[in-house]
C-alpha cells in the first residue's frame, strides 16, 4: 500500500532499518568488495590480463609493419595467405580487414610473442578459437599484448564484431608447434 | 472546470490530457514490441542452424531492426507512461504542459518510424550500435535523435508534473517510493540522452558529409553512455514497477522507505558507469579506467540491486506473514496469487532479473572475465535475462494491472493472460541458459553462419554448440508465442473488452478520453501519508522475512560459486599480459 503512497513518517530518512535489512546489506558490501579487490589481486597474480599498451596508427603505416613480417618470415601459403613463422618472442603482426585476417601465424608453444592487432576498415572481433580469447579490434589503433600459447594445435581467428555482409567468412588462423 | 475521474476499482485518479497520453504511449510501446517480436522470429530462426531461414542480408537488417524496436522504442515508450502515470496519477495532479507532452510524443513517432524505415531500406543494417566508420543513411541517426529529443520533453513534463504537484499541495509529506523510483529512471534518462546527443549528432553530420573522421574508441566510449544507461533507466523503472506491483496486490509497505530509496540515489550515483562493460577489451583505455568503471565504483550499484532484491519480496512477505500466511519458510509464497499474470509476471521478472541477469551481468562485466565473453552469444544472452525478461515482463505484469483501471476495459480473454507470463519465461530461460552455453563454447553474437559457409579457411564448432542453439532456437519460439499472447491480450482488451464505464467509443483506448461525464471531479481529495503501523516492529531482534532472507543467501551463494567458475575458466586460457 505505501508504495504508492507518501511514507507514513514525515522524516523517513531518520527512521531505524530492520536487522534483516542492515545484515543483508553488509553481507552483500562485503562480497562487492570482494568482487572488486578479484581484478586488482587479477592482475598481479593472475596470468590473464591484458596489458594497457596500445598505439595509434594508420591503416597504412600498419599494413607496411605487417609486409615487413610477411616478406622477412613467411614459410608457406595457405588458401591463398601467407604462412609466416616469426622467431620466438619477436613482435608479431595480425590485420583484420573486409573479410579476412591477414597472415596465418605459425607459433611455438609456450613461447611468448608480441602481438599487434588493428584493423584497415570497420570494427572487428578478435575471437581465437576453441580458446575463446576475445579481443576488440578498432582502425586507427594498434593493440599489442604478449599471447603464450601454451597448448599445440590449429585455432581459428572468428570474426565476431559484425561487419557488414561478408562477416561470416571472416576466418583466420594460427597454428602452435611443438618445440 | 473538472478534468479528474477516480478509478472506481483502484481508487486512482486521471487527469484527463495524462490519461490519454499513458495510453497512446503504451500503445506506441505495444506497436513496437510487436515488431520487436516478428523480426526476434527472423533472429531466431536464423541462428538455429538447422533451420537458417534468412539469406546473410535481410537477416543483418533484421537482427538491426530487432535490436531497435526492442531495447529502445518499446521499452522508452512505456517508460513515457510510466513517468507520466507515476507523477501526474500517483500524486493527484494535472499533467504540466500536455501539449509539450504530445509534442514530445510526436517526435517520438516520427524519429522512431523514421529510424526503423531506414533500416528496412537496406542501407542501414548497422546493428543497434552503429560502430563507426561502418556508415547508415543519414535518416537512421537522424529519427534516433528526434526520438530522443521527444524522450526528453518527456522527461521535463514529468520533472515539471512533481513541481506542479508540490506547488499545489496535492499530496502530504514526500513522494511515494513508485515516484521515487520513476524521478530515479528520469534523471538516468536525461544522463542517457545528453550522452546521445553528444554521439549521434556528430556522427549524423559525418553520415551527410560535413564531417569527415569520428575517432571509432571515442564512438565507443561515449555510444555506450547511451547504450547501456538506457537500459538503466530499464532498470529503475522496472524496479519501480515491482514496488509498485507489490504495493497493489499485497497492500505491502516498504520494508524501510529509507533503505529502498537509498538503494535507488545509489543508481543515480553509479550505475551509467556500467557503460565500461563494453569498452573492457578495447584498444587504449587503462586498465584502472576499467577496473574503477565496469565494478560502478565498488560495485554500490550491484549492492542496490541486492538491496531492492531482497526488499521487493521481503516486503511482500511481511504483508503476507500480517495476513495468517506464517506457516514455514514459504507459505506467504506458496499461497501467493499464481493465476493473476500481475503477480506471476512480477514474480518471474524478480526472479530471472536478479538469478541470471544480475550474475551473469556482474560476471562478464569482469574486467579481465570479459576476455572470455565478449562479442559471444552470452552476451546478448545475458541482456534478454534483463531486458526481456527483467523489464519486459514487469511491463506485462503492469499492463495487466492497467487495462482495467486506466482503459476501463475488461481483461479479453483472461485465461491466455493467466498462462502468458508462464509461456513466456519458460521459452526465454530456456533461449538464455543454451544461449549462456553457446557462449561460452565461443559461439559468436550478430553472425549469420556459424558453418562459415564461403570463408577461405575453415573451423568447426563443437556439435553441443549446434544443439545449444537448437534448444535456444526452441526457447526463442516458445518465447515468441508467450509475447503474441502478452500482444492478443492487451489488443484484444483494447477492442473488444468488457467496457467498465461510460464509453466514447472505440478510440478511448488509443488515447481519446472516456465519455464526457466520467470525468466529475475537479481537484482530487489530497494524498495523505500511509497510516502507521499499530505496532512498529523495526528493530525487534527477529527477522521480518525469513523466506525471503533464505531466497536471498541462495542468490548469493549461486553468485560466489559462479563468479570463481569463470576465474577457473579464464584461468586456463593461453597466458596473456
Amino acid at each position: 500500500m505505501t508504495s504508492f503512497l507518501p511514507p507514513s513518517d514525515r522524516i523517513w530518512w531518520k527512521t531505524p532499518i530492520g536487522k534483516q535489512e542492515i545484515v543483508w546489506i553488509g553481507i552483500a558490501l562485503v562480497w562487492c568488495l570482494i568482487m572488486f579487490f578479484m581484478m586488482p589481486y587479477w592482475h598481479i597474480y593472475g596470468k590473464q590480463n591484458l596489458s594497457n599498451e596500445a598505439y595509434q596508427t594508420t591503416p597504412a603505416r600498419f599494413q607496411a609493419k605487417v609486409d615487413e613480417m610477411v616478406t622477412k618470415y613467411q614459410i608457406g601459403e595457405e588458401a591463398g595467405l601467407p604462412v609466416v613463422r616469426p622467431p620466438a618472442g619477436s613482435d608479431i603482426y595480425m590485420l583484420g580487414r573486409l573479410w579476412q585476417w591477414y597472415p596465418i601465424l605459425d607459433l611455438e608453444k609456450d613461447k611468448s610473442y608480441r602481438l599487434h592487432l588493428s584493423s584497415m576498415d570497420w570494427q572487428h572481433g578478435f575471437s581465437l578459437q576453441p580458446v575463446n580469447i576475445n579481443l576488440q579490434i578498432l582502425p586507427g589503433y594498434e593493440m599489442v599484448l604478449t599471447i603464450t600459447p601454451d597448448q599445440a594445435g590449429e585455432y581459428a581467428v572468428i570474426c565476431n564484431e559484425y561487419c557488414g555482409i561478408g562477416h561470416h567468412t571472416m576466418l583466420g588462423k594460427i597454428y602452435v608447434r611443438e618445440n | 472546470m473538472a478534468q479528474f475521474r477516480v478509478c472506481p476499482d483502484s481508487g486512482f485518479y486521471f487527469d484527463k490530457s495524462a490519461e490519454s497520453l499513458i495510453k497512446v504511449n503504451a500503445v506506441a510501446a505495444a506497436v513496437s514490441l510487436l515488431l520487436a517480436g516478428i523480426l526476434a522470429l527472423g533472429v531466431i530462426l536464423t541462428r538455429w542452424q538447422d533451420v537458417h531461414l534468412l539469406p546473410a542480408d535481410v537477416f543483418y537488417q533484421v537482427l538491426t531492426a530487432h535490436g531497435l524496436n526492442a531495447l529502445i522504442f518499446w521499452c522508452i515508450f512505456f517508460e513515457v507512461a510510466i513517468m507520466y502515470f507515476a507523477a501526474s496519477t500517483l500524486l493527484r495532479t494535472r499533467l504540466a504542459a500536455p501539449n509539450w507532452a504530445w509534442a514530445g510524443f510526436a517526435l517520438m513517432v516520427i524519429g522512431a518510424v523514421m529510424n526503423n524505415v531506414a533500416v528496412y531500406q537496406g542501407n542501414s543494417s548497422v546493428m543497434m550500435t552503429s560502430y563507426v566508420p561502418m556508415q547508415a543513411a543519414p535518416h537512421f541517426y537522424l529519427g534516433l535523435i528526434l526520438f530522443a529529443v521527444g524522450a526528453l520533453i518527456g522527461c521535463f513534463v514529468f520533472l515539471g508534473t512533481l513541481v506542479i504537484a508540490k506547488e499545489d499541495k496535492t499530496y502530504e509529506g514526500s513522494i511515494p517510493l513508485v515516484t521515487f523510483g520513476a524521478l530515479t529512471a528520469c534523471i538516468i534518462a536525461v544522463f542517457t540522452i545528453a550522452s546521445g546527443a553528444i554521439i549521434l549528432v556528430p556522427t549524423f553530420l559525418w553520415s551527410i558529409g560535413y564531417i569527415n573522421h569520428i575517432d571509432a574508441a571515442m564512438y565507443r566510449v561515449i555510444w555506450w553512455a547511451l547504450g547501456h544507461s538506457s537500459q538503466q533507466i530499464n532498470v529503475a523503472a522496472h524496479v519501480s514497477v515491482w514496488y509498485l506491483i507489490v504495493g497493489v496486490l499485497f497492500a505491502a509497505r516498504p520494508m524501510s522507505e529509507k533503505v529502498s530509496r537509498s538503494a535507488f540515489l545509489l543508481y543515480i550515483f553509479f550505475l551509467q558507469l556500467a557503460s565500461a562493460h563494453h569498452i573492457l577489451v578495447d584498444p587504449g583505455i587503462s586498465s584502472e579506467w576499467k577496473v574503477f568503471n565496469t565494478s560502478y565504483a565498488m560495485y554500490l550499484a550491484v549492492l542496490a540491486s541486492m538491496i531492492h532484491g531482497l526488499t521487493v519480496p521481503g516486503s511482500m512477505e511481511v504483508a503476507q506473514r500480517a495476513k495468517g500466511y506464517t506457516k514455514g519458510m514459504f507459505e506467504w509464497l506458496r499461497k501467493a496469487p499464481w493465476g493473476n499474470p500481475v503477480f506471476s509476471g512480477f514474480f518471474f521478472s524478480l526472479v530471472i532479473f536478479g538469478f541470471i541477469g544480475g550474475i551473469t551481468g556482474v560476471v562478464m562485466g569482469t574486467e579481465q572475465i570479459n576476455i572470455i565473453i565478449h562479442n559471444t552469444i552470452y552476451v546478448p544472452a545475458h541482456f534478454h535475462a534483463t531486458v526481456a525478461v527483467g523489464t519486459t515482463l514487469a511491463f506485462m505484469a503492469l499492463t495487466y494491472l492497467l487495462i482495467p483501471v486506466l482503459f476501463r476495459r475488461a481483461l479479453f480473454l483472461p485465461w491466455v493472460a493467466k498462462m502468458q507470463p508462464y509461456v513466456f519465461t519458460v521459452g526465454m530461460t530456456l533461449m538464455i541458459l543454451f544461449m549462456l552455453g553457446a557462449g561460452t563454447l565461443g559461439v559468436s553474437r550478430r553472425h549469420w553462419d556459424m558453418n562459415f559457409t564461403g570463408a577461405a579457411l575453415s573451423f568447426e564448432y563443437p556439435g553441443t554448440a549446434y544443439l545449444m542453439m537448437a534448444v535456444a532456437g526452441v526457447g526463442g519460439v516458445l518465447a515468441v508465442l508467450g509475447g503474441g499472447m502478452y500482444l492478443l491480450v492487451t489488443v484484444g482488451s483494447l477492442l473488444f473488452g468488457k467496457k467498465l464505464d461510460e464509453s466514447a467509443g472505440l478510440f478511448q483506448s488509443f488515447g481519446v478520453p472516456l465519455a464526457a461525464g466520467v470525468y466529475n471531479i475537479s481537484q482530487p481529495d489530497r494524498l495523505m501519508m500511509a497510516p502507521k503501523l499499530a505496532v512498529e516492529e523495526h528493530g525487534s531482534g527477529g527477522f521480518e522475512a525469513p523466506g525471503t532472507f533464505v531466497l536471498a543467501m541462495a542468490l548469493l551463494v549461486s553468485f560466489v560459486v559462479y563468479y570463481f567458475i569463470n576465474w577457473d575458466y579464464l584461468a586456463s586460457v593461453w597466458p596473456l599480459s
